[in-house]
């Protein structure tokens, strides 16, 4: 007789001793533990002030009400962006008007010292010039949204945004849990994935994490909210403009999530079969948020975070995109060519060559795609002081012939293509096939590219444009 | 001399688990319902000393740290966040396996001090399985906020276990929290958790499968415990008794059932 028939036998005897209660005892156990626990409770707590206690149900009756719980939830979204893209265009342009008068300075040194041309380049219009655009571009925006997103986080309310978005979680056949993923894929979609862990089934943990990546990041949001700022917002009356920019950012976050949503019940009807598994989501007290602490640590753990990564990776890949934009084969260069030859195929997408390019380019961190792009926009070309985002607008419009399509299909695209290198590692890492991390790739640049098509196409023969 | 068969046998299964396994280092175990402020107790306790990894075998995330308490070095593991240790995710069972297992030196149990009545089932929970038992009621500034007021001495006597109030986040408390735990691993205070008593039907299987239990397993892990989880059906912890005890109880097995 060995230990496992041993056991076996003391599981026997369990079953037989159990067998009148059978189907009941474990409700009877946690039965008698809860009321347990609540008459003890009764007995060490009294309350001097019956009446505050039932506040935060009240508040949960609105918020998470089948009628009132999607309008506040899209209100709250189109307010922060609203305060982010109103707030962020004044010190925006301060910054990049500063940032680039440094440069014009650091030309003159260059030019006072005689040094080498190629060096300049290098150093001043490849590395220098890439990096005040990320500071200037998205620490405006990322200082504004990070501090009221982690507010909002602080104050107890993304958990009732999960509540509200888990019976279509559950529809989608995925686990409801993966609203709280998603959730945390506004902030990194490397976090998101790890966030995963606490999905038990296998099969849903999958799902929510093939579909983390449809939702903007860190790295994006300040891209999206860019490109809102100086092109949507700016092809109506300047009066209308932010309102304008702040729908087209908040469209495309529920353009996300629908589209984690569609995915996610694709996937569990196809390749991913299964029933979802059912949870307990216990909402957490409201608390006051500590305001000082996190505008402190929305700074610390995030802005700064973010922004030193991006500007990290962005000062060898400006000095990269610089050679590349400057070393020339025949009479191209090597990004024009590579622009080029895919070109043909970006224009279907309502893209030009060169934003493509700066979306392979970018692969690293999704936070140098709009600096590769103007990097490889001026570089080699007309020189231009791009001192403002009017500047900008500028060189993206009358230069090289963006119309308000181009910027919707770019958007698009920032929504739905590869994640990023980080991103990819911690997939991999996490599920351990390549199969699934290639799916991970395959899925977004698929759904990113038919809909960019069909949006390009539609749009155009429709005569929008 | 060093250490004995006796006390590295009881002690061996923490290497499973990551942790030290000499009786010269202490281990507390952290457990309590998530949106307790446990993570804030650990930070508080552990300061900058933390290692993060992986529950050895599963994707859980394990922290651990450790702190000096009066010139001895004890190791804090952050258990995860559960409701309940009866097994419903990996992270019940990953707690459940840590406090039956490893059998920390104490466990503080955190729970929230505005939602007591929810979080104390966790503490009967592990008061089942181990007497080596500390509450911390934390989050006590906001029930004082919300004018709740929490008589830690009657909690203390209904329970059986030493109680301390904290307020982790301005660090209120965390001494004496310290003091009761020490007091707790070095048996200067011996708990007397006042278990939860089931329905007739369920006590009298409990008391006829309990001696068996005993006379196979010993007393290492709670018999009464492990009665329960059999009566309820939990194979999950079946599995981990294969696991921990498999080789070990070979031979005792033909005494009980020959």
């Amino acid at each position: 007789m060995s230990l496992p028939s041993s056991l076996g036998q003391l599981v026997e005897e369990a079953q037989r001793l159990s067998g009148p209660l059978q189907n009941t005892i474990r409700d009877s156990i946690v039965n008698s533990i809860y009321t347990t626990a609540e008459s003890i409770a009764a007995g060490a707590v009294t309350t001097g002030d019956p009446e505050r206690t039932d506040w935060d149900r009240k508040i949960d009756n609105i918020l998470t009400s089948p009628v009132w719980g999607f309008p506040i939830m899209l209100g709250l979204l189109v307010l922060v962006f609203w305060v982010t893209i109103t707030g962020a265009n004044i010190p925006s342009a301060m910054l990049a008007e500063g940032l680039f008068w440094i440069e014009a300075r650091l030309t003159d040194f260059f030019m006072a010292v005689n040094a080498p041309a190629w060096l300049h380049g290098f150093l001043v219009l490849g590395v220098y010039r890439s990096l005040a655009w990320v500071v200037s571009v998205m620490l405006p925006p990322m200082a504004i949204f990070f501090p009221m997103f982690t507010l909002l986080e602080d104050s107890g309310y993304l958990p009732r945004v999960a509540f509200n978005l888990d019976r279509f979680f559950k529809k989608a056949g995925a686990h409801g849990k993966q609203a709280l993923t998603m959730s945390m894929g506004f902030g990194c979609n490397a976090a998101g994935i790890i966030a995963c862990r606490v999905i038990d089934s296998p099969r849903e943990r999958l799902i929510a994490t093939l579909t983390n990546v449809f939702v903007p990041c860190n790295g994006r949001f300040p891209t999206l909210i860019a490109l809102a700022m100086i092109f949507v917002g700016g092809s109506v009356a300047l009066s209308l403009a932010g309102a304008v920019a702040t729908l087209a950012v908040a469209g495309l976050v529920v353009l996300g999530i629908a589209i984690t949503l569609f995915v996610s019940w694709l996937l569990s009807k196809t390749l991913l079969k299964g029933t979802p598994s059912s949870f307990t989501l216990e909402l957490p007290p409201y608390r006051r948020p500590q305001i000082a602490q996190v505008i402190l640590r929305s700074m610390l753990d995030r802005t700064i975070f973010v922004l030193t990564r991006a500007m990290i990776i962005a000062a060898p890949a400006g000095g990269i995109i610089w050679i590349l934009a400057n070393t020339h084969i025949g009479d191209t260069s090597i990004l024009a060519a590579l622009a080029g030859w895919l070109d043909p195929f970006a224009q279907h997408m309502g893209l030009d060559g060169f934003i493509l390019t700066a979306f392979i380019l970018g692969l690293p961190a999704n936070e140098i795609v709009l600096p590769i792009l103007i990097m490889s926009y001026v570089s080699g070309g007309a020189m231009m002081e791009l001192d403002s985002l009017a500047a900008l607008r500028q060189l993206l419009v009358d230069q090289h012939g963006w119309t308000w399509l181009t910027a919707l299909c770019t958007m698009i695209f920032i929504l739905c293509h590869w994640p990023c290198g980080t991103t990819l590692f911690t997939i991999q890492k996490e599920q351990h096939r390549w199969r699934w991390t290639l799916l991970a790739v395959a899925i977004p640049t698929a759904m990113g590219i038919i809909l960019c098509i069909t949006v390009n196409y539609l749009a155009q023969g429709l005569g929008l444009i | 001399m060093g250490l004995t068969y006796q006390s590295t046998g009881k002690l061996a299964n923490r290497e499973a688990f990551d942790v030290p396994v000499s009786a010269n280092e202490p281990v507390i175990a952290l457990a309590g319902n998530p949106n307790t402020g446990k993570s804030t107790v650990f930070n508080a306790l552990t300061g900058l000393r933390q290692h993060t990894g992986n529950w050895p075998g599963k994707t859980v995330l394990q922290t651990k740290g450790i702190f000096i308490h009066e010139g001895q070095q004890y190791t804090l593991v952050d258990l995860p966040g559960t409701y309940s240790l009866l097994a419903n995710s990996v992270d019940e069972q990953v707690a459940r396996d840590f406090i039956c297992f490893a059998k920390p030196d104490a466990t503080i149990v955190v729970v929230d001090a505005t939602c007591l009545e929810r979080n104390l089932n966790l503490a009967l929970q592990v008061m089942e399985i181990t007497e080596q038992v500390v509450l911390c009621v934390n989050l006590i500034d906001e029930a004082r906020r919300r004018k709740l007021n929490i008589d830690t001495g009657a909690l203390t006597r209904a329970l059986g276990i030493p109680v301390v109030a904290t307020a982790a986040r301005s660090k209120e408390g965390l001494p004496q929290l310290l003091e009761s735990t020490a007091k707790v691993v070095w048996k200067k205070i011996k708990p007397r958790p006042n278990l939860v008593q089931y329905i007739p039907e369920v006590e009298a299987a409990v008391s006829l499968l309990e001696p068996k239990v005993k006379a196979l397993l010993g007393n290492d892990i709670n018999p009464r415990w492990i009665s329960l989880r059999l009566l309820d059906g939990d194979i999950t912890l079946i599995k981990a008794l294969e696991k921990f005890y498999g080789q070990q109880k070979v031979k005792s097995v033909r005494e009980v059932f020959a």
